[in-house]
């Protein structure tokens, strides 16, 4: 996802490197790329232009700092901007939901068609349930489009959730009406004593006046708290169109972005908000009913700047860790300190991380770690072999990798049907999962932030940049000319 | 067919939208000349299409150089059509049914393109064309989508060859294939689940499905169309690069043009693929469907 910017800002930025000072000269063919990489990323043209004046306002304006160069200060403002168009400019974020005190809590998905809102809707109870504790109820309001109210019913089988439903929609206008359903459903929520309701109204467009006063006839009578705008990804320029009349009409509080798991650059998530002031508070990563993330700007901001969105992986890890006992993160915590993460522990944590599904994107998100999986395979098909090539090394060898030699290589990819080059290249890339573990596991707060700025730095300079090497001990002091030579080879490789 | 009749769909299906495309017609009707400000005034029009960073590059550096310094004119105008018309593809011919036997027609597209809508519209097209028509239900994941297309070949009164949820998709486009040469209908639509671009895995499955309808039926599938929603961006570009590349596309259906999108990424898809639409769809009913005319397409974003 968003590697047209990514590419477009790392070219840009390359240009500008070296420069001593910034320039409306220096910085406008840079400028100029990152507009074009913005809009073929379906970055709303009157937000692109708008955003490129800030952004070129800010670096003229700005004092150089004799320690950085100026391509490092046009980094960190094209960052700060980025966030802000997502963000706003609010002090404090707003909740997530807005629970109601003394009612069930009504929640409404509306969107085009097609945008994704029934998955969502699912997604989003499941949400509730398993990290709200709350106790939803799907109402399918749905009455549009052909076995809409059987699909909601059967994702809410999948997840044991109960489906409030009239059938469907009689023709001559006899029968269920999506108002009179959603009306019944919050009454039978308040009875049965269900905590939310998560409304699925059909997908409509946002010119056409009927439908959209059916919603707004819906919004007056059923009163959501929440009204949850669903929009695809993969939306072009009109995405601020329909954002903004379905805000007209019903006033927004949050905006879902779906089918984030493909290639789309999504400038929906950057246009949207500057347009309509809504937040963006959801994004749908994958099919799998448990791929919903709350949305958080710097998050999305660093992986539009292309570098590994460690801050995801440390929430997923938590939310992980929460399955295992006190005892056991303790043990895992101070082995981690000594640095002895092993194959057994990667093993473990992987085949976790694997059962919260959305595998793909966190290792993808991870500095290093994308290659694990190869472009385009099946994350499913690579998590196996790599549990397989794992499975198939001795005691020995899981606890030190080290020992694994040319025949050992041949052995374990016979015994897991693969090359004996994958078994290097896999531990190859586990030797830099080891030593990013270790660090995060010493690092306090503030330096796992300031690791996060100093990846955006890496990530933007070098395209695909990885984490700054940390420091391993050589067990000696260094001379002054192994310095010299490390000095020599350093910058050999930087160029 | 009834041309008037037809146009005047894609009229209706814009004429809700044209705020946008009728300041294009607005900013010829200024008067003065071409200068930098006019210029960067229609590249903005034309990025608020969708129509991309190639195609409107392309336009103004055309415009720019006949045109730069002289009066603002009809002629002008009549010259920004013409090229965007050449850098559309041209008129189509709809559904190039085979001589002989029965017209397997494969429809694919990303989640929530607007498939199963299509295929409906697609079988009542054929139907109006005096065909017999059996839909093959192969979108065996989406929760409920075989009950959809069901629902539908109800409505419409054609066959339907289906199998539950989870089944697998290759066995009943097999199915499908075995049931169109035995009742001798004219036309098999086969609908498939809706995967994004990037999942190898899943275009594999779509590729797997296409090899069954090639072994089973001499020259199929004889179209197979990609479904694109008008409002996507350059995404759509992707879509359309990775799904040709996977199962060799013959055409496009362009959905959902009844919004406020002008499905302007088919300008990319032209000139990166010369992948061709074949047709438009402009609402939800089942004759929402029209042949594509690219005349049709650029008259009417300028018509005021």
């Amino acid at each position: 996802m968003f590697e047209g910017i990514m590419r477009g800002l790392s070219e840009a930025i390359k240009g500008m490197r070296g420069k001593g000072k910034i320039t409306e000269a220096n910085i406008q063919e840079g400028l100029r790329q990152v507009r074009t990489a913005l809009l073929e990323a379906d970055v709303n043209f009157n937000v692109v232009n708008e955003f490129i004046e800030r952004v070129k306002g800010q670096a003229l304006g700005q004092q150089v700092m004799r320690s950085l160069d100026p391509s490092e200060q046009i980094i960190k403002i094209i960052y700060e901007e980025l966030v802000r168009l997502m963000k706003g400019e609010v002090e404090k974020p707003e909740p997530l939901f807005h629970f109601a005190k003394d009612r069930p809590t009504v929640l409404m998905l509306c969107g085009l068609q097609g945008s994704g809102k029934t998955t969502t809707c699912a997604k989003l109870a499941m949400l509730l349930r398993d990290r709200h504790g709350k106790k939803p109820l799907l109402v399918a309001a749905d009455l549009q489009r052909p076995a809409a109210v059987e699909q909601l019913k059967t994702l809410g089988e999948q997840l044991g959730i109960p489906v409030y439903a009239e059938g469907p929609a009689q023709p001559g206008g006899k029968g269920p009406n999506p108002v009179s359903v959603c009306n019944n459903a919050a009454a039978h929520a308040r009875s049965a004593g269900y905590d939310v309701i998560i409304l699925d109204t059909a997908g409509r467009l946002h010119i056409a006046e009927m439908p959209m006063e059916e919603l707004k006839q819906i919004d007056r009578q059923v009163r959501p708290d929440d009204v949850f705008f669903v929009c695809d990804a993969m939306t072009g320029q009109d995405a601020v169109n329909s954002a903004k009349a379905f805000d007209d009409a019903l006033d927004l509080n949050g905006v879902i972005l779906t089918k984030l798991d493909g290639d789309a650059r999504g400038g929906a998530a950057l246009s949207i908000k500057q347009v309509t002031n809504v937040a963006i508070k959801f994004m749908g990563v994958g099919e799998k009913l448990s791929a919903l993330e709350e949305f958080v700007p710097e998050r999305m901001a660093q992986r539009i700047m292309g570098q590994g969105d460690v801050w995801s992986i440390i929430e997923k890890v938590q939310r992980v860790q929460q399955e295992l006992s006190a005892e056991e993160i303790e043990a895992q915590r101070k082995k981690l300190e000594k640095g002895d993460f092993n194959l057994d522990d990667f093993r473990k944590q992987f085949t976790q991380m694997a059962k919260m599904g959305g595998m793909k994107d966190m290792l993808g998100s991870m500095p290093g770690m994308g290659d694990l999986i190869p472009e385009g395979e099946d994350p499913d098909v690579a998590i196996k072999r790599i549990q397989g090539i794992i499975d198939g090394m001795t005691k020995e060898e899981r606890k030190n990798p080290d020992v694994i030699d040319l025949s050992r290589r041949r052995r374990i990819a016979q015994g897991s049907g693969t090359e004996p080059h994958n078994i290097k290249q896999f531990l190859n890339q586990f030797a830099q999962v080891r030593v990013i573990m270790r660090q995060i596991a010493n690092m306090s707060m503030m330096d796992r932030l300031k690791m996060l700025m100093g990846m955006g730095k890496s990530g933007m300079i070098g395209p695909g940049g990885s984490l700054p090497k940390a420091k391993i001990g050589t067990g000696h002091r260094k001379t002054a000319k192994e310095r010299a030579d490390e000095r020599k080879k350093k910058r050999k490789r930087d160029k | 067919m009834v041309f008037g009749a037809l146009f005047s769909k894609i009229k209706q299906g814009l004429a809700k939208t044209r705020s946008l495309f009728s300041s294009i017609a607005q900013l010829f009707s200024f008067k003065g000349r071409v200068d930098q400000k006019f210029l960067d005034e229609l590249e903005k029009r034309l990025y608020l299409a969708d129509v991309g960073t190639y195609a409107t590059q392309e336009i103004v550096a055309r415009v720019k150089q006949a045109y730069l310094d002289k009066e603002v004119s009809g002629e002008m105008v009549a010259f920004v059509k013409d090229q965007l018309k050449s850098m559309l593809t041209a008129p189509s011919q709809g559904i190039a049914f085979a001589p002989s036997g029965p017209t397997v027609i494969l429809v694919a597209g990303v989640n929530g393109a607007g498939k199963t809508t299509s295929i409906a519209k697609l079988a009542k097209y054929c139907q109006g064309q005096g065909k017999t028509v059996c839909v093959a239900a192969c979108d065996t994941f989406r929760a409920a989508a075989v009950e959809q297309l069901t629902i539908w070949s109800q409505r419409l009164g054609c066959e339907i060859v289906k199998n539950q949820q989870g089944s697998d998709p290759a066995s009943v486009a097999h199915d499908a294939c075995e049931k169109t040469k035995a009742r001798n209908f004219d036309v098999l639509i086969v609908d498939t689940a809706g995967r994004l671009h990037t999942q190898t895995h899943l275009m594999k499955e779509l590729d797997k499905i296409r090899r069954i309808v090639i072994k089973q039926i001499p020259g199929a599938p004889h179209e197979v169309l990609l479904v694109l929603d008008a409002t996507a961006g350059q995404n759509a570009i992707l879509q359309a690069e990775n799904f040709k590349k996977t199962i060799a596309c013959t055409g496009i259906i362009l959905a959902k043009l009844d919004g406020t999108a002008k499905g302007g990424a088919i300008f990319g898809i032209k000139q990166k693929l010369d992948l061709p639409v074949k047709f438009v769809g402009l609402g939800e009913g089942l004759d929402d469907l029209e042949v594509f005319n690219p005349t049709e397409y650029v008259e009417k974003l300028f018509e005021d």
